[in-house]
């Protein structure tokens, strides 16, 4: 087959996957009212994809929060301006690091965690048991599950950054000798509620909505074998990496450009 | 009038043809077995007549609708009326062998959970599982897993069942359980019943009419007995377990001589 016959198959199934994906998304909003009124549903899901992540953001988002302060004060400190740790840590965190790094942890943890349980319900026909049950899987199981995703990252967003926030205090204040008055002071001051939370917030919110979204058509789009399974789960991981990375920038352009 | 009528029936997936020209009757109150070789689109035909896929050309009328015609609701009220037993059972892995029963019960009826607890405990009592409801589908064995998805598919009471190889990997009690459970719950709950096999006894125990299937087409139709009694080349086959004849050992291609002497030539 020569190189162009190939590349037109490539373009050929890319587009058909992707249109595949626009039409799962359609049934899934078009289940939202649904699950709605059985919110019980999703309060499990958020359980299962947002509660369960509550570990891993904490410890990840200290981590962060504390590398942060190492290395923020080591630049600032050469222009004395060591006092403005906070705020640097803060914007870091609540711009930028807090959406993008807990949506990366949310897609390896919570996504690929989705796309395994319903290609596995695929693979052992639960799916089409539902179907023959006159059960609408798209609505007793994918909605609720996409709501729960898209729920769930804002909130582990915000405990990312707070999280982090805390840890670049106590490496500023506890082990480098930051002032805490300094620090907390102009980061409440400098910080903006608009500008910086609610852009964070409409961050975390989009990244939710794509990872959760790619996380479970790739389940349900799935070959039904155990390495279709396999191919399904690191396509999530890849493909809402790329995704992740790619809207922070159109989002970011968009959100600060003209600064 | 059948319950089923399936009219010229073609399906393809790609290029290659499942069915071609496909009649076939179901009558109510009947046990009616699908049976052929493997890969004849046996589990197709029961996805086709559920309406999970749609055919190439042909009708299906299920209970007097067409079943690729019907809107999404109305699908989805005809399949209330359908129960299925998947060969791997099908059952939920995250709830117990009891919600796994309830779970139609709790999506289309408004029934206080104690009636839902009654009518539960007499479809597993039933299939001889009662006492195993508060086990999780992984802690059965496979006959177990079919039994338990044998109670949920008639927890709505559906005027027909479909069996898809139910009796595929059952070591002999579990076989003769699920060959005395489909023909007594076909008669006490008065269900129209489609086994899908090819083990030839079990299914010839409990059929009121066999469908043999090859080819993409209805080889044979008749009772156990008018099937046994067949002069058809392919039926005797198929029956006695023949491994050459009409259906070939070996996949068709180029013969074994021509490929060890002129392998270039395949290349």
């Amino acid at each position: 087959m020569g190189t162009i016959q190939r590349l037109g198959q490539w373009a050929i199934g890319t587009s058909e996957r992707l249109g595949r994906g626009y039409l799962f998304l359609m049934a899934i909003l078009a289940g939202i009212p649904g699950s709605l009124f059985r919110f019980s549903l999703v309060i499990q899901q958020i359980y299962s994809v947002g509660v369960l992540s509550v570990l891993l953001i904490l410890i990840s988002g200290l981590f962060v929060g504390m590398v942060l302060g190492l290395q923020g004060y080591n630049t600032l400190v050469d222009f004395g301006a060591e006092e403005s740790l906070g705020v640097m840590v803060s914007l870091s965190l609540v711009r930028e690091l807090g959406p993008v790094v807990s949506a990366l942890l949310f897609a390896g943890r919570a996504g690929s965690a989705l796309t395994a349980e319903i290609g596995l319900m695929k693979s052992t026909e639960q799916l089409s048991g539902m179907e023959m049950m006159a059960v609408d899987p798209i609505r007793r199981v994918i909605t609720p599950r996409f709501l729960a995703g898209f729920i769930s990252l804002p909130f582990l967003a915000a405990i990312f950054s707070a999280v982090g926030i805390l840890g670049g205090y106590l490496v500023g204040y506890g082990l480098l000798g930051v002032d805490d008055g300094a620090f907390w002071t102009q980061m409440q001051t400098k910080t903006d509620w608009y500008d910086d939370i609610l852009n964070g917030v409409i961050k975390s919110i989009v990244f939710g909505f794509v990872v959760t979204w790619i996380a479970l058509f790739e389940g349900h789009d799935a070959i039904p074998t155990s390495e279709g399974v396999g191919r399904a789960t690191t396509r999530t991981v890849v493909h809402s990496a790329f995704a992740i990375l790619g809207l922070d920038f159109v989002l970011t352009a968009l959100m600060f450009g003209d600064v | 009038m059948p319950l089923i009528e399936i009219r010229d029936l073609h399906f393809y997936r790609g290029d290659r043809a499942i069915f071609k020209g496909v009649d076939l009757d179901i009558y109510r109150g009947k046990v009616t077995a699908i049976m052929g070789p493997s890969g004849t689109g046996k589990t197709t035909l029961l996805k086709l007549i559920g309406g999970q896929l749609v055919p190439d050309q042909g009708t299906i009328m299920v209970d007097g609708q067409d079943v690729h015609r019907l809107p999404h609701a109305q699908l989805y009220e005809l399949r209330k009326r359908m129960g299925m037993l998947f060969q791997s059972g099908a059952l939920l892995t995250d709830i117990s062998v009891f919600d796994n029963v309830a779970f139609p019960l709790r999506e289309h009826t408004n029934l206080p959970e104690s009636m839902i607890q009654d009518l539960v405990s007499m479809k597993l009592q039933a299939v001889g599982l009662r006492n195993a409801k508060e086990l999780m589908p992984a802690e059965l064995s496979g006959g177990m897993a079919r039994r338990v998805a044998l109670a949920r598919a008639v927890a709505l009471d559906p005027m027909m069942i479909m069996y898809d190889e139910p009796f595929t990997g059952q070591d002999p009690i579990s076989m003769g359980t699920l060959v005395n459970l489909i023909k007594r719950i076909n008669q006490s709950m008065g269900l129209t019943s489609i086994v899908v096999s090819h083990d030839l006894e079990e299914t010839m125990a409990i059929a009121d009419e066999i469908y043999l299937l090859s080819g993409g087409k209805v080889i044979e139709r008749g009772t156990p007995d008018t099937l046994q009694d067949s002069s058809s080349e392919w039926v005797k086959q198929f029956v006695e377990g023949l491994p050459d004849g009409p259906v070939p050992f070996h996949f068709p291609g180029m013969s074994f001589e021509d490929d060890l002497l002129n392998r270039k030539a395949v290349k």
